[in-house]
């Protein structure tokens, strides 16, 4: 159980997946302008992330490393993971509406971005079992969500400021990531 | 300029994926902690980029238009599967420090995007050369931000000591804050010089797209595209200023 959370806090705050290891960098610039978009992304990010981790390590394991074909990871993975968004985009518009409505513009976003080829590819090269992996997907998803939440909140105040003129657009966005990638060290010292 | 020459000039200078149509940013600000792994990642995505490109333009008559993107990432995951199984085997070091960033040359924008926008459209031989052109730009821009980084962050460029030993190395900038920064000082000169961009102009007054909105498999090459033609938009508008002035 220690073991989980230690993993869960790890993969969320410590090595979170934007601020120190640069994936998934495109959807956190370029939707994070608005709060709500972002955490509606952020959510979709969590539920593929989790579902894809389940998904590849079973595949890893039951199909890649009884064949003997563990070199394809790459290839099936990245086609197991874009095969999974459209059957969950499918379904939910299905069967839960609701939460299509919610997360659905964001679906296809996300479909082979790279967060969610490297928690999968990371799963498998860690060692991680089953319940492991899952938790890690879940807890690299969340410290996605809460990364680009926070950087919706600040870019929200920043329109409102003076900013010098070559600062505008991008680079005061890749300022703001820095800074908040300085104040994600703090969370080393928990673990 | 010929057509073959302008190709590789187009892909270096012109339409540079690091400078100008800002793709590929997560491996750009992911392994550029030194000048030397930013010219190694820029070279493996290189190598990738050529291959992908001569084999996408040969078969460019023979896959159907509906499962275009699934075949083009199954060629591009082959190259890179082959890729990373020569690393390890003669460059063993450099596979260590670039780690899980070789598997993930997968869903690197310019790759797909190159795929999609060019070799998808054109003869093999442009292809190629397209490939070469983007991929050397690629390696031009990560060993430059890897060398600024190196040299803040520990005084010395591609391993050799370059500044005085009174120098303090700024840790931070091979730290992961140093991408951030180095970056965003990077376009902050190229919206103050007026360089073309994809960040400078409607776009970055936008904000809304740095380099794309997520997905790099279903982006099909859009944003660079979308980035291609804001670049024309912003060149034609300037020149539109400078003959009024006439």
């Amino acid at each position: 159980m220690t073991e989980l959370l230690l993993v869960l806090v790890g993969a969320a705050l410590v090595n979170n997946v934007v601020l120190s290891q640069f994936l998934g960098i495109c959807p956190f610039l370029g939707v994070s302008k608005k709060t709500q978009t972002a955490a509606g992304m952020g959510a979709a990010v969590i539920f593929v992330i989790t579902i894809s981790s389940a998904c590849t390590y079973g595949i890893y394991q039951l199909i890649l490393v009884p064949a003997g074909l563990e070199y394809m990871q790459t290839i099936v993975f990245i086609m197991v993971i874009a095969a999974l968004v459209q059957l969950v985009e499918m379904l939910l518009k299905k069967k839960i509406p609701s939460l299509y409505q919610a997360l659905g513009v964001y679906l296809p976003l996300i479909t082979t971005n790279c967060a969610v080829l490297g928690v999968a590819i990371n799963n498998i090269t860690r060692e991680y079992n089953f319940i492991t992996s899952v938790v890690n997907g879940f807890g690299t998803a969340s410290g996605f969500l809460i990364a680009i939440v926070i950087m919706a909140g600040i870019r929200e105040r920043i329109e409102h400021n003076p900013v010098p003129k070559a600062f505008q657009g991008s680079p005061i966005v890749l300022i703001t990531a820095g800074l908040m990638a300085i104040a994600f060290f703090g969370f080393s010292g928990i673990i | 300029m010929n057509k073959y020459v302008e190709r590789v000039y187009n892909g270096v200078i012109k339409e540079n994926p690091t400078f100008v149509l800002m793709l590929g940013m997560c491996p750009t600000l992911a392994v550029t902690t030194s000048a030397m792994n930013g010219i190694g990642m820029g070279l493996t995505t290189a190598a990738v980029l050529i291959m992908s490109n001569m084999l996408i333009s040969m078969l460019r008559r023979m896959i159907p238009d509906k499962v275009r993107m699934p075949a083009f990432i199954v060629v591009v995951a082959s190259f890179v599967t082959i890729v990373q199984f020569l690393l390890q085997a003669y460059l063993p070091e450099l596979n260590e420090s670039l780690g899980i960033y070789i598997p993930l040359i997968v869903v690197n924008c310019i790759i797909l995007g190159r795929a999609e926008a060019y070799a998808s459209k054109n003869p093999v031989v442009l292809s190629i050369l397209d490939g070469l052109g983007m991929g050397l730009g690629f390696t031009a821009g990560l060993t430059l931000i890897g060398a600024v980084r190196e040299l803040l962050g520990s005084g010395s460029i591609f391993g050799l000591q370059v500044m005085p030993d009174s120098y303090e190395p700024l840790t931070i900038f091979i730290l992961a804050p140093g991408a951030f920064f180095v970056l965003a000082m990077l376009t902050a000169i190229q919206n103050k010089l007026k360089l073309k961009s994809a960040t400078n102009g409607e776009g970055a007054q936008e904000g809304e797209r740095l380099a794309c909105g997520g997905g790099c498999a279903q982006c099909v090459g859009r944003v660079c595209e979308a980035n291609h033609d804001r670049l024309n938009a912003a060149t034609a508008d300037s020149n539109g200023k400078k003959e009024e002035q006439k």
